[in-house]
C-alpha cells in the first residue's frame, strides 16, 4: 500500500488546523482546529502503523484520543467559564495573563 | 664640678645576663599586682566602693612602693653583676620562632624607675584624696590612677619589647581616661582623644621597631636583641633606632608629636603632675636608654635623637614663655625638660646616666610644682590664668615655699637638685659639640626666664584677682606630699649624685663615661649659672618690677606664635586633619556611588533588560500559538538540516 | 565514649531544638526563648567538653571524625572532623549563640515575624555554622555553606530595619553568586579527582593530597576564592556587609559578621591554600594588595560614617583585610595570627554590635549625631563600649592585639613594606573608635538622650560580661587557642610548601631560649 496519499491528507488537515488556530478568534473554533490537528496526527500514526506492520502507531493514536478527550473536558469547561464571565468567547479578549 | 671627678669609665654595652628570680625577687610581680588589683576592684566594684575607694587606691600604690623599697635593698645586697633578675610568669605568645614570654626584668634601671613611679605616685595619690574630695567620681579617678601605675610599672619591668609595648599603650589608655576625666567638657573629651591618637602615631613607630627587631634578630627579648646588636647591619639598626625614636616622640611629646601635651592639661592637676610631668612622658627616655645597645651602634639614629631633643628643648621653652595658663606654662616646661633628657640620651654612654638622673630629679621638682599649681588653683576657684593671680604668697606661705623649692631646682641654683642634673647634661652636650652645648645653655637661660615669670606672676607682684576669690592654704593632706617633694627637689640631686652614686648604680645597664671638656667643668658651671641668673633677672624685671596687664597684650610675632604652640596644631590641621577629612568623605562617596553604585548598576541593568524582555508576553493567545508553531518549525528545520 | 559522635550531635542538636521551638504553641514566646537559650547553652557546654577531649598534640589532624555514605554515586559523604582551627571556630560559634539570644531577649518582641521563628532560625543557623566548620567532605562543606544563607536571609528580611528587604536580597544575591562559582569549581574538582585517581571523590584529605596541574588549579582556585572573598568580605566585594549589618537586629549582625564572614577567611586558609597550593602562591600578590587596600580603605571609610552600625561594619572590612593578609603571607605567624584573629574579632565585634544595639534601641536612632554624653547617664554601658572599642583598635593587653601583631609580624617577615603600610591601620583604628566614642559618649548630654538612655540591665550585663572577660583573658593568655591552632597551621604551611624566613642575624641560643 502506498501511504503517501494518507500522509498528504494528514499534512493538509494539520495545516488547516494550524491555520485555523492562528486566524480564528472564537475559542470554540480554535478548539476544534486543535482537535483537527490532533486527528491529523492520528491519521499519520495509523498510516505508519500500517506501513510498518505493527500496532505501535495505533496504540499511540488511542493515547492521543484519550488525551484529546480529557482535553475537551477541561478545555470546554474553561471556555464555558470564560464565556459566562465575559459574555464572549473571543480568545483575543481573554488577554489578562500578560506582563 | 670637682666633687664628681672620679675616673669612671664603664664600657657596659651589653647588659649582664639576667638570673632567674628566686627568694626575695620572686615578689617582683607584686609590684604590678597591687595596683592592678586596686584598679580592678575600684572599677568593677562600682559605686559600692565609693566610700573607701580612694584609700584603697592609696594603699595599693603604697604597698607597691614598700615592695619596691624591699627589692631595692635586696638588690643592694647582691653583687654588681647579679643584680639583673628575670621573673618568668608564663608563656605569652609562641608561634613558630616568635616566642614572647611574659617575663619581668628587675635591674638597676628598672628599680630606679619603679621607685620613682611608686614613690611619687603614692605621694600624688595622697594629694589627690584632698584635691578630688569634692568630685563625685573620685573612686573612678583612683581606679584610673592605679591602672596607670600598674601599666607604667609593666612598661619599665617588661623583659621584652612586646610586653613593654603593652605597658606603653596601657599608660596611654590611663592617660586618655584621665585627661578625659571631666568628659562632660567637650574640650577635655577632644584633648583626650587627641592625646591617644597622637600617641598611637608614636606607637606605630614602636610596633615597627619591634617587628624590625624580630626580622633582624629573630627575637624581641632584651637579651636576645642586645646581645646581637653588634652583629646586625648598621642600616637595620638605624631603622630600628629611628622607629624607636618615633615611639619615644609620641609618648614623650617630642617634636614633631608634641602637640598633645599642652592639651592634656585638661585633666585634673594630680594627673598632670604624675602622668604628664613625672612619669609617663619620660617613658620615651626610658625606651632610648634601655635600647642603648642599638643606639650605640647606630650613630645616625643618635644624631637624630639629639636633634629632636634640641628642637623640643627650645620649642617647649619658648612656648612656656608666652603661656598665661599656669598649667600650660608648666607643660611647656615639661616638654623642654624632656627635650634635655632625650638630647642627653642621644649623646650615647656619656649621656644615658645623666638623662636618667635628670629624669628622676625632674620627677621630683616638676611633680612638686604641678602639685603647687594645683594647690593654687584649689585656692583660686579653679582659675588657671596667671594674669589674674599675684601676691598669693601672703595667703599660701607653705605652697610658696614648696613651689619655690621646685622653682630653684629647675633653674639649677646650687644646691638644689636641678643644678646637679642639668649641668651634667650641659657638660655632656658640650663634649658632643659646641652647637649642641650652646642650645642647652640657651635653653637653661630661657627656662630661668619663663619660670621666674611664672613664679612672680603667681606669687608676687600686685593682687589681680577679683573679690569673689578667697585664697587659702590647702589642707594638710595636700600640703604634706608637696612638702616631701619640695625636700626631694632641694636635696635629691645632691644625695643621688653624691660620690657619683646613681651613675655607678646605673652603669652596668647604661654604661657610663665622664664627658671630656675643653674647659674645666667648674668654668662650665659658672657660665651656665651666669646665663640662668641673667634669664631669671630679666623675668623678675619684666614681671615683678613692672605691672602685669590683666588682659594679655597682643604681643609681637614670637609671642603670638608661642601662644599658638608655635603653630603645631595649625600645621597638623592643615597637613593631616583637613586633607584626612576630605579623603574620608570622598572615600565614603566613592564607596557609595562607585563601588556600591557599580553593584546596584549591574542589578538595575539586569532589571531593565528583564523589563524589556517581559514585553514579549502580550497576552494574545494567537501570538503564543504562532511562536509555538514557529518554534516547532525551527526544530524540524534544524533536524532536517542536521540530517542533510 | 570514645566513639561518641560529638560533631554529629553538635550539628543535630540545634536543628532538633529549632523543630521543638516551632512546635510550641503560638503564644509561648517566653517558653520559646527559654528553650532556645537552654539548648544553646547545652550545645556550648558540649563543645567545651569536646574541646577538652581534643588532643592538642595532634591538632593538625582531623579528630572526632565521622563519615557516612550520603550520595554514593558521586562519592559524597556526610563526613565531619575538626582540626585546631575549626575547633576554635566552632567554639566561637556555639559560644556566641547563647550570648546573642540573651542579649537580644527583647529585640524581636512585637516585630513582624514571630519570636518562635526567630529562635528557630538562629538555632538552624547554629547547626549550619557548626557543620560548615566541621565538614571534611568538600561537597558537604558547600551544602552547609549555602544552607547558612537561608536562615540569615529570613533573619534579615523579616526581623530587620527599614531597608531590610533590600539588604536581605543584596546579601542573598552576593552570596549565591559566589556560591555558584564555587559550585562550578567544586564540580571541576570532582572531575579532576576522577581523572587522577580513577574514582571521583569529595573527601578533603584525598583532594588535598592530589597534585593538580597548575593551570587547572588556577581556574578552580578562582571559583573558591571569589566565593570566600565575597563572604569574608574583601574589598571590592564588601558593599553588602554594611547594608546587611545595619539593617539586621544586633544579634543577627553578631552572627553574620562574627561567625558567618569567618567562613570566608576560614575557607581561604583551609580550602584555597590546601587544595590549590600552586594557584595560591600565584594569586598571593593580588590577594595581598586587596587585603592591604581593605585594611586602609575600610578604616578610612569607617571614619567617615555617620551611622554607628555601618561604622562597625566597615571596621570589620578593615579587620578582614588583616585576616586575609595573614593567611596569604604564608608565614606561621601570619596564619596563626589570622586564625586567632578570627576568634578575637568574633568576640570583639560581638561586643561592639550588641552594646551599640542596646544604645540604639534605647535612643531609637543609630545616627552618631543623635547621641552625646551617654557616659554621664549610662556609665556601665559607656565603659563596656569603650572596652569593646579598645579591643577593636587592638589595644595591647586585649585579645585583638596579639592576633593583629602576629599578622603584622608575619607580614613583615616576607613583605616588609606591605607590613609598614598595614601597620598604618592601627592609627586609623584609633581614630575611628575614639571619634565614635567621643561623639556618642562624652560631651554635654542632650535632653533627649538624658530622657531615653538608661544604663544596662542585669540581663544585658550578663550577656556582655563573658565577652569582655574573654577579650581580656585571651589578651594575656592566648596560649590555649594558639596551642591548638599552631599544629593545624603547620599542616597548611606544609601543604603550600612554605617555611618562615630566618632572621637576618642568627639568634644566640642563650639569648632567646629562656
Amino acid at each position: 500500500m502506498n501511504p503517501s496519499n494518507y500522509l498528504y491528507l494528514s499534512a493538509v488537515l494539520f495545516a488547516i488546523g494550524a491555520l485555523g488556530v492562528l486566524v480564528r478568534r472564537n475559542a470554540i473554533v480554535v478548539f476544534m482546529c486543535v482537535e483537527l490537528m490532533l486527528n491529523a496526527c492520528n491519521l499519520a500514526f495509523v498510516s505508519f502503523s500500517r506501513v510498518h506492520g505493527n500496532l505501535d502507531g495505533q496504540v499511540i493514536a488511542f493515547f492521543v484520543m484519550v488525551v484529546a478527550a480529557s482535553e475537551v473536558v477541561v478545555g470546554l469547561a474553561i471556555i464555558m467559564t470564560i464565556f459566562r464571565t465575559r459574555r464572549s468567547a473571543s480568545v483575543d479578549e481573554a488577554n489578562l495573563l500578560k506582563y | 664640678m670637682s666633687t664628681f671627678s672620679g675616673a669612671l669609665t664603664h664600657a657596659a654595652d651589653v647588659a649582664p645576663a639576667a638570673v632567674a628570680a628566686s627568694g626575695l625577687f620572686s615578689l617582683t610581680w607584686l609590684l604590678i599586682g597591687f595596683p592592678l588589683a586596686g584598679a580592678a576592684v575600684l572599677l568593677l566594684w562600682g559605686r559600692r566602693s565609693d566610700k573607701w575607694g580612694h584609700w584603697l587606691g592609696v594603699l595599693a600604690s603604697a604597698a607597691s612602693f614598700v615592695v619596691a623599697v624591699v627589692l631595692f635593698f635586696g638588690m643592694l645586697g647582691q653583687a654588681d653583676d647579679s643584680r639583673t633578675v628575670r621573673q618568668h610568669l608564663f608563656d605569652w605568645i609562641a608561634v613558630g620562632t616568635f616566642n614572647v614570654p611574659f617575663d619581668l626584668r628587675l635591674d638597676q634601671l628598672s628599680i630606679t624607675f619603679v621607685l620613682l613611679i611608686t614613690g611619687v605616685g603614692t605621694l600624688i595619690h595622697i594629694y589627690s584624696v584632698g584635691y578630688m574630695s569634692h568630685d563625685p567620681e573620685r573612686r573612678k579617678f583612683f581606679g584610673y590612677l592605679n591602672l596607670f601605675v600598674a601599666s607604667m610599672l609593666l612598661l619599665v619591668l617588661a623583659d621584652n619589647f612586646l610586653l613593654l609595648y603593652v605597658g606603653w599603650e596601657g599608660v596611654g589608655l590611663a592617660s586618655y581616661l584621665l585627661i578625659g576625666f571631666w568628659f562632660v567638657k567637650q574640650s577635655a573629651a577632644v584633648a583626650s582623644k587627641k592625646a591617644f591618637i597622637v600617641n598611637r602615631v608614636g606607637d606605630l613607630g614602636l610596633s615597627l621597631a619591634v617587628m624590625l627587631m624580630f626580622i633582624t634578630f629573630g627575637s624581641v627579648t632584651f637579651d636576645g636583641v642586645f646581645a646581637q646588636a653588634g652583629s646586625a647591619s648598621e642600616s637595620s639598626l638605624t631603622w630600628i633606632g629611628l622607629a624607636l625614636l618615633l615611639g619615644a616622640c609620641g609618648k614623650s611629646a617630642q617634636f614633631p608629636l608634641q602637640s598633645w601635651l599642652l592639651d592634656a592639661m585638661e585633666g585634673p592637676t594630680p594627673v598632670s603632675a604624675l602622668i604628664h610631668a613625672a612619669t609617663m612622658v619620660t617613658a620615651g627616655v626610658y625606651l632610648i636608654v634601655r635600647s642603648n645597645a642599638i643606639f650605640n651602634a647606630a650613630p645616625t639614629a643618635q644624631t637624630v635623637v639629639v636633634i629632636v631633643g634640641a628642637i623640643t628643648l627650645l620649642m617647649g621653652a619658648i612656648i612656656g614663655c608666652a603661656k598665661d595658663d599656669i598649667k600650660k606654662a608648666l607643660a611647656g616646661s615639661t616638654m623642654s625638660q624632656i627635650g634635655y633628657m632625650i638630647l642627653a640620651a642621644g649623646l650615647g654612654p656619656v649621656g644615658y646616666a645623666f638623662a636618667i638622673f635628670h629624669l628622676v630629679v625632674h620627677g621630683f621638682f616638676k611633680a612638686d610644682m604641678f602639685l603647687g599649681a594645683g594647690s593654687v588653683m584649689h585656692a583660686m576657684n579653679d582659675q588657671v590664668g596667671m594674669r589674674r593671680f599675684g601676691t598669693i604668697r601672703s595667703w599660701m606661705i607653705v605652697t610658696w615655699i614648696t613651689f619655690g623649692a621646685g622653682y630653684l631646682a629647675i633653674l639649677g641654683i646650687p644646691p638644689f637638685a636641678g643644678f646637679y642634673s642639668k649641668d651634667r647634661i650641659i657638660e655632656a652636650a658640650f663634649s658632643r659639640g659646641i652647637v649642641v652645648g650652646l642650645v642647652t645653655v640657651i635653653g637653661a637661660g630661657i627656662t630661668a626666664f619663663y619660670m621666674t615669670r611664672l613664679f612672680v606672676m603667681t606669687f608676687h607682684g600686685k593682687k589681680r584677682w577679683t573679690d569673689d576669690v578667697h585664697p587659702h592654704e590647702s589642707p594638710s593632706i595636700m600640703v604634706v606630699p608637696m612638702a616631701i617633694l619640695a625636700v626631694l627637689s632641694a636635696l635629691g640631686g645632691f644625695l643621688l649624685a653624691y660620690n657619683n652614686a646613681i651613675f655607678e648604680w646605673l652603669a652596668p645597664v647604661t654604661g657610663f663615661e665622664e664627658p671630656h671638656l675643653a674647659i674645666s667643668s667648674l668654668g662650665m658651671e659658672g657660665i651656665s649659672l651666669v646665663v640662668v641668673i641673667a634669664g631669671a633677672a630679666l623675668g623678675w624685671f619684666l614681671y615683678d618690677r613692672r605691672p602685669v596687664a590683666e588682659i594679655a597684650p597682643a604681643g609681637n610675632f614670637l609671642t603670638r606664635a608661642a601662644r599658638a604652640d608655635l603653630y603645631g596644631d595649625a600645621v597638623n590641621e592643615a597637613v593631616f586633619m583637613r586633607p584626612g577629612q576630605y579623603l574620608t568623605r570622598s572615600l565614603v562617596w566613592v564607596d557609595q556611588r562607585v563601588v556600591d553604585g557599580a553593584v546596584n548598576g549591574v542589578a538595575a541593568t539586569i532589571g531593565g533588560l528583564s523589563g524589556r524582555a517581559r514585553r514579549m508576553q502580550t497576552g494574545f493567545t494567537r501570538s503564543y500559538a504562532l511562536s509555538m508553531l514557529g518554534g516547532a518549525a525551527l526544530v524540524v528545520a534544524a533536524l532536517v538540516l542536521v540530517r542533510l | 565514649m570514645t566513639t561518641f559522635p560529638w560533631l554529629s550531635v553538635l550539628v543535630a542538636a540545634p536543628l532538633v531544638g529549632a523543630i521543638v521551638v516551632m512546635l510550641l504553641p503560638k503564644g509561648a514566646d517566653k517558653l520559646a526563648k527559654q528553650v532556645g537559650l537552654v539548648l544553646s547553652v547545652l550545645v556550648f557546654a558540649l563543645t567545651i567538653v569536646m574541646a577538652l577531649r581534643f588532643d592538642a598534640g595532634t591538632a593538625g589532624d582531623f579528630q572526632f571524625g565521622v563519615a557516612y555514605d550520603w550520595i554514593p554515586a558521586f562519592g559524597v559523604k556526610f563526613a565531619l572532623g575538626v582540626d585546631g582551627i575549626s575547633l576554635v571556630l566552632i567554639a566561637l560559634s556555639t559560644s556566641l549563640v547563647p550570648i546573642v539570644l540573651l542579649a537580644g531577649w527583647k529585640d524581636v518582641d512585637g516585630s513582624r515575624g514571630s519570636v518562635r521563628g526567630y529562635i528557630a532560625l538562629i538555632l538552624t543557623l547554629e547547626a549550619a555554622m557548626v557543620g560548615v566548620f566541621a565538614a571534611t567532605d568538600v561537597f558537604l562543606f558547600y551544602v552547609f555553606f549555602e544552607a547558612m544563607l537561608v536562615p540569615v536571609y529570613f533573619l534579615i528580611g523579616r526581623y530587620g530595619g527599614a531597608r531590610r528587604s533590600y539588604a536581605a536580597m543584596k546579601f542573598l544575591l552576593y552570596s549565591l553568586f559566589g556560591g555558584l562559582l564555587m559550585l562550578a569549581s567544586l564540580i571541576g574538582l570532582y572531575v579532576v579527582s576522577a581523572q587522577i585517581t580513577g574514582t571521583g571523590t569529595f573527601d578533603f584529605s584525598t583532594l588535598a593530597g592530589l597534585s593538580i596541574d597548575p593551570t587547572t588549579q588556577r581556574w578552580l582556585f578562582v571559583g573558591f576564592f571569589v566565593a570566600f572573598a565575597i563572604k569574608a568580605p574583601l574589598v571590592p566585594f564588601h558593599t553588602w556587609l554594611p547594608d546587611a549589618a545595619a539593617e539586621s537586629t544586633p544579634g543577627t549582625a553578631v552572627l553574620l559578621v562574627g561567625v558567618l564572614d569567618k567562613v570566608g577567611t576560614f575557607g581561604m586558609l583551609r580550602y584555597c591554600l590546601e587544595l590549590f597550593p600552586d594557584a595560591s602562591r600565584w594569586a598571593t600578590p593580588l590577594v595581598i594588595v586587596l587585603a592591604v587596600i581593605g585594611i586602609i580603605y575600610g578604616a578610612l571609610v569607617a571614619i567617615g560614617q555617620t551611622d554607628i552600625k555601618r561604622l562597625i561594619a566597615y571596621t570589620s572590612v578593615s579587620h578582614f583585610g588583616f585576616i586575609a593578609l595573614g593567611v596569604f603571607v604564608m608565614t606561621s605567624q601570619g596564619q596563626s595570627g589570622s586564625s586567632l584573629y578570627m576568634v578575637n574579632h568574633g568576640f570583639s565585634t560581638a561586643a561592639l554590635f550588641l552594646i551599640a544595639g542596646f544604645l540604639i534601641s534605647r535612643r531609637g536612632s543609630s545616627l552618631i549625631a543623635d547621641f552625646g554624653g551617654v557616659q554621664k547617664v549610662a556609665p556601665i554601658l559607656a565603659g563596656t563600649f569603650l572596652v569593646a572599642g579598645l579591643s577593636s583598635l587592638a589595644l595591647p593587653g586585649l585579645s585583638s592585639f596579639v592576633s593583629e601583631f602576629l599578622v603584622l609580624v608575619g607580614t613583615f617577615e616576607r613583605y616588609t613594606w606591605v607590613g609598614v603600610i598595614a601597620t598604618l591601620g592601627i592609627v586609623l583604628a584609633a581614630i575611628y573608635v575614639l571619634l565614635m566614642y567621643q561623639r556618642t559618649m562624652t560631651g554635654p548630654t542632650p535632653d533627649v538622650v538624658r530622657e531615653k538612655v538608661f544604663d544596662l540591665s542585669g540581663r544585658e550585663v550578663l550577656a556582655i560580661a563573658p565577652l569582655l572577660v574573654v577579650i581580656v583573658a585571651l589578651g594575656f593568655y592566648p596560649k590555649p587557642v594558639l596551642d591548638v591552632v599552631n599544629p593545624a597551621v603547620a599542616r597548611v604551611m606544609h601543604a603550600v610548601n612554605a617555611t618562615d624566613p630566618p632572621p637576618q642575624v642568627a639568634p644566640v641560643a642563650e639569648g632567646t631560649a629562656k
